[in-house]
């Protein structure tokens, strides 16, 4: 079953906190880069981690103070909180395959 | 806002507008570099690790807040903002206070190379976001980036991060940010990752030697565009209130030459110097072998200053404080009262402790702070270890030169071996910068050490040639008068056998001519005597003479009125005769 969702430009959990991998996407504003850099990763976890993922949009143009939190200075970002350890991948995610590699996630295929 | 604006110098065709410098608040940094750091862009400090660049870039933003009222951000790459506060306040700076005042932003970035992985196209926005925001956040107007270079470890794609580094700077300068940013030094270019290219006004080069084990510290400006600055390495100091550089002193030798005196202390010393002592404001070379009275000398100058109700500085490299104090009071010194007083501060530390350039730093910096009238450097022979060291003489005359600007009569003592014709060789050069210079020396004859003082130079003032002896007793130092037997002068045992030679030989012409007066007087009262004698002598013949006239006078006289009376009675008698003819 796939679960479609709209995803807006602002902070919003997508599924609830005890998903087993949390994702922070952090962003500077709609750019093509941030743009791209979402639907890639939408697209990875629907793939590989339907169900047990949650994504947190962050734009710092709306607050740079999280930039500082997770020691942000390349956008597009993508931190794994949980599982632990922190993991983070920078760049639009084009490359699946490094993404799953950074993510530490066993392809599906 | 704090501002200095330097004109360009006006012999060029196209003239720049003039360059406004933003003042770094560093004691000495401003001096060398005209003005400050070149507002509203960014300058590069490098150095090899350790060299003070965070120090500098630091103590630049706090001086901005506390002196300039100009808020700043600090971006920090290696440290974090405990370790920063902490060394800070080893230093008297809090930063907690300075962030909790809304002025100060302390940004710590982390980038863990393993933590990250490269997926695709991105640029360093984040970086940005979070400068702004610190900026934002306090209305800073200097930013301090340390050290840009951490970033090369930690993002993969250098391509990207150079073109983000030249889009940073730019930022940077757009939006009028003065910032420093610091850079480790590289083997072939300035900085390891080549930042000099991007960052092309202003360059400061920082270095750390060792030599001879011990430590110096300097500073240059390699570059600084648009503005002339001294090319020179400087010595700083990394001290208690954080950076001193030691400031360009009058390049053009213009500072006054007052005309008043200063007593040296001692009355026969200034007797010498043209009968009223030193020049203020001028230099004294007071050098000598070992024993002659040298640091004597000095203590008895600067108790003659605290007497006199002024304030002394002295520097003792050889002795502790309470060691001077104590040898000082066993000739009549009493220093500890005028340090109770608040006018005389000793400041004893060993020369080996720093190096030259750091020891002038500290001086220079406590000779500001305490403002005395008189200093008094004993001695200055030690402060390099290296006897010939080259370094000593421009470094003397820069804190002299300094000394002179700020009106301090400033004495310098110098420890010479022992034969004199060795001093005046080895004493050259330094002695070319001093106004007077006293020679000290232990005389050894006829079995025993004189002190003896000879004044070999003083400018500006008739000065005597003679070698004067010295004595410690308890009231401290007094010059003996000179003693001039023949052709020579004699001192010691010497003299005070010849002095007793010459008094018994006066006692004995005394005597003698005292004998003779006596003689005289009683030949005079034999003469007087014999005249009397003669006189009554002369005065009894007289009588007789006189009497015996008289008596003759007297036979006479009767003689005369017998006959008188005679042919009287005659005539009368004849008549009768007649008359009874007649008859």
């Amino acid at each position: 079953m796939m679960s479609t969702q709209t995803i807006p430009m602002k902070h919003e959990a997508l599924h609830p906190r005890k998903a087993e991998w949390q994702l922070r996407l952090y962003v500077a504003g709609q750019t093509p880069k941030s743009q791209a850099a979402l639907d890639n990763l939408k697209r990875m976890c629907e793939t590989h981690l339907a169900g047990r993922y949650s994504i947190e949009v962050i734009d710092l143009l709306v607050n740079p103070r999280l930039a500082a939190g997770d020691q942000i200075l390349a956008v597009p970002t993508l931190v794994r909180k949980v599982p632990e350890p922190i993991r983070k991948i920078i760049g639009d995610l084009s490359n699946e395959y490094r993404v799953l590699v950074g993510l530490d996630v066993q392809p599906l295929r | 806002m704090a501002r200095a604006s330097v004109a360009k110098k006006t012999n060029e065709i196209n003239v720049e507008p003039s360059l406004a410098k933003t003042p770094t608040g560093i004691r000495g940094l401003d001096e060398i570099t005209g003005g400050g750091l070149p507002s509203g862009r960014t300058t590069l400090v490098c150095g090899a690790a350790g060299c003070g660049k965070t120090m500098l870039a630091a103590e630049f933003l706090i001086c901005g807040i506390l002196k300039y009222d100009e808020p700043g951000v600090f971006m920090m790459f290696e440290e974090n903002a405990e370790e920063l506060t902490a060394n800070m306040r080893s230093l008297g700076f809090d930063l907690d206070k300075l962030q909790k005042r809304k002025k100060l932003v302390l940004d710590h970035v982390h980038v863990e190379r393993s933590e990250i992985e490269e997926t695709g196209e991105y640029d360093l926005e984040g970086l940005f976001i979070r400068l702004g925001h610190a900026i934002d956040t306090v209305g800073a107007k200097r930013v301090v980036l340390d050290t840009v270079e951490a970033l090369f470890a930690g993002i993969p794609n250098h391509a990207v991060l150079r073109a983000e580094l030249r889009r940073l700077f730019r930022w940077l300068k757009d939006r009028g940010m003065t910032a420093i940013i610091t850079g480790e030094r590289g083997e072939e270019s300035l900085t390891r990752y080549g930042l000099e290219e991007y960052v092309a006004d202003c360059v400061i080069l920082l270095d750390h030697r060792i030599h001879d084990q011990v430590s110096t510290r300097r500073l240059r400006v390699v570059k600084y565009r648009g503005s002339s600055h001294g090319t020179n390495e400087y010595p700083f100091l990394i001290g208690e209130k954080g950076l001193s550089v030691m400031p360009i002193t009058s390049m053009r030798l213009d500072h006054e030459a007052p005309a008043q005196r200063v007593s040296s202390g001692i009355s026969g010393l200034d007797d010498m110097l043209g009968g009223k002592g030193f020049y203020r404001g001028s230099s004294i070379l007071v050098s000598g072998a070992p024993g002659t009275g040298k640091s004597s000398i000095g203590a008895t100058f600067a108790n003659a200053a605290c007497k006199r109700g002024e304030r002394a500085l002295l520097f003792a490299y050889e002795e502790s404080s309470k060691q001077l104090i104590r040898n000082m009071a066993s000739i009549g010194l009493d220093l500890e009262r005028w340090i109770d007083a608040g006018l005389l501060t000793i400041h004893a530390s060993r020369p080996t402790l720093q190096g030259l350039e750091q020891h002038l730093v500290y001086m220079y910096d406590l000779v500001k702070r305490v403002r005395p009238s008189i200093v008094v450097v004993d001695p200055i022979s030690n402060l390099s270890i290296d006897e010939f060291d080259r370094g000593l003489k421009p470094a003397l005359m820069r804190l002299i030169d300094s000394l002179k600007l700020l009106g301090c009569t400033a004495m310098f003592t110098s420890l010479t071996s022992d034969s004199v014709s060795v001093v005046a060789e080895s004493q050259a050069g330094v002695s070319s910068l001093m106004d007077t210079w006293l020679l000290l020396a232990n005389l050894a004859y006829n079995g025993e050490r004189t002190r003896t003082l000879q004044v070999l130079k003083s400018r500006g003032m008739p000065h005597s040639n003679q070698v004067r002896e010295f004595v410690f007793s308890d009231n401290g130092v007094d010059l003996i008068d000179v003693y001039l037997s023949g052709n020579q002068v004699l001192t010691g045992t010497a003299r005070v056998s010849q002095a007793a030679i010459e008094s018994a030989s006066i006692e004995l012409k005394k005597r003698d001519h005292e004998r003779r007066l006596k003689e005289l007087s009683s030949h005079r009262k034999a003469i007087d005597a014999q005249i009397s004698a003669l006189n009554a002598q002369l005065e009894e013949r007289e009588g007789a003479v006189t009497a015996a006239i008289e008596q003759e006078n007297l036979e006479a006289d009767r003689i005369t009125s017998r006959i008188k009376a005679a042919s009287k009675n005659r005539k009368a008698t004849s008549k009768r005769v007649a008359e009874d003819r007649s008859v």
